[in-house]
């Protein structure tokens, strides 16, 4: 099986991590990522302001092209999730920018948010299935893990229908999957301190420890993530407090996937 | 323009209906970054409704809120507090010199860890 692919300006760069191991899990279990053409950065943030257009065009391009390369827009980053997943809903149901966007793209039929915006876990979920990985997997991790949300495919909820956005499981059941013990603890679905970083490095520090401090109190021995801004605020900000990981390391490591 | 049309203006930018607002302060108690917060996230849409743009154009909360969502999350009316913050933000960073972050600002705080997710999103926050 074949699924259009939107890896985002970070996967290709600093989480290259992600992408990789991403990629080789899919195709050992049988899915194989198909990187679209001339992907654009998506903006890494959702424009809230009602006339920002130009804006989001870069992610109306790639859903336009995954509408025609079998209608799904896999994604990995949460960002880039987030983003998409929002401005698609606009296409669908806002008239004002699904005018203004198609007026300014001319494409030879207009988009209106036919594509499915999909998350790699949303994948593992739903079209791989968690049964199915458990089959897989050959070193079952038996480590007890933290899964950390963040915001970005949670929230708005209405928008992004990941998961029940105060009490979220969708990773937890994944950790379940590949062997190891999820370790459900407060923090998990609360803010990193995001961008805010470079404006004021104060805020995301005290965020990011709170969630890690949490985690670990719970008995975490590791948390895991699909945020490369919530992994390096969580590995700066943490003092090391436990190792932070990307979602899809760990699921290589279960299915014994090679780099 | 107007006083009365500016405020027009920033109401239509959130795209959120701050009338709706029944000032129950969930949106506040559960900010994350309240205590960063100069104008808390009800005041942001009870200060809009009422046409006190000036002062909302003067405040630093815009720089510290996270976009995180969790204000429009527990709202229970419906109205998205962020956005509000967000239009506020917006109006300031399109204004001439009033840009949260410049380019020359950047290389400095740079570590060789910084993902691009974050120097894009910073940007498009905190710069026109």
């Amino acid at each position: 099986m074949k699924i259009s692919y939107y890896p985002g300006c970070t996967l290709k760069t600093k989480a290259k991590e992600l992408d990789v191991t991403a990629r080789l899990c899919a195709k050992a279990l049988g899915v194989e990522m198909e990187e679209i053409e001339n992907w654009q950065c998506c903006g890494a943030v959702y424009p809230m302001g009602t006339d920002e257009i130009a804006t989001k065009l870069s992610a109306v391009r790639a859903l336009d092209y995954a509408k025609h390369h079998g209608g799904k827009l896999l994604t990995l980053c949460s960002a880039c999730h987030n983003v998409i997943k929002r401005t698609n809903e606009d296409m669908k149901s806002n008239e004002d920018m699904q005018f203004r966007a198609n007026n300014y793209m001319k494409l030879d039929e207009p988009y209106k948010g036919e594509t499915e915006v999909l998350h790699y876990l949303e994948m593992l979920k739903n079209v791989i299935g968690f049964d199915v990985i458990k089959k897989a997997v050959v070193k079952p991790l038996n480590r007890k893990i933290g899964a950390y949300y963040g915001c970005l495919l949670l929230r708005p909820s209405g928008v992004m229908a990941f998961d029940n956005p105060e009490n979220p499981t969708i990773i937890e059941d994944f950790i379940r999957a590949i062997g190891g013990t999820p370790v459900t603890y407060p923090f998990r679905n609360e803010c990193c301190g995001a961008y805010v970083s470079l404006k004021n490095s104060e805020l995301p520090k005290q965020k990011s420890r709170k969630v890690l401090m949490s985690a670990k109190e719970k008995g975490a021995e590791e948390v895991i993530t699909a945020c490369p801004l919530c992994l390096y605020n969580l590995q700066a900000n943490g003092d090391g407090i436990l190792p932070v990981k990307y979602f899809t390391e760990l699921l290589a490591e279960a299915l014994g996937v090679e780099q | 323009m107007t006083k009365q049309e500016r405020v027009e203006n920033m109401q239509r930018l959130s795209g959120t209906d701050v009338r709706k607002c029944m000032k129950c302060g969930k949106c506040s108690g559960r900010c994350p970054a309240f205590k960063e917060m100069d104008i808390k996230p009800h005041q942001f849409v009870s200060m809009l409704e009422r046409g006190k743009i000036d002062e909302l154009l003067a405040c630093d909360a815009i720089w510290n809120c996270l976009s995180c969502m969790a204000c429009v999350e527990r709202c229970p009316r419906g109205v998205a507090p962020a956005a509000v913050v967000e239009a506020v933000r917006d109006t300031v960073v399109r204004m001439q010199g009033k840009n949260g972050i410049t380019a020359e600002e950047i290389p400095p705080i740079v570590d060789e860890f910084i993902p691009q997710q974050l120097l894009v999103s910073a940007y498009r926050k905190y710069n026109k």
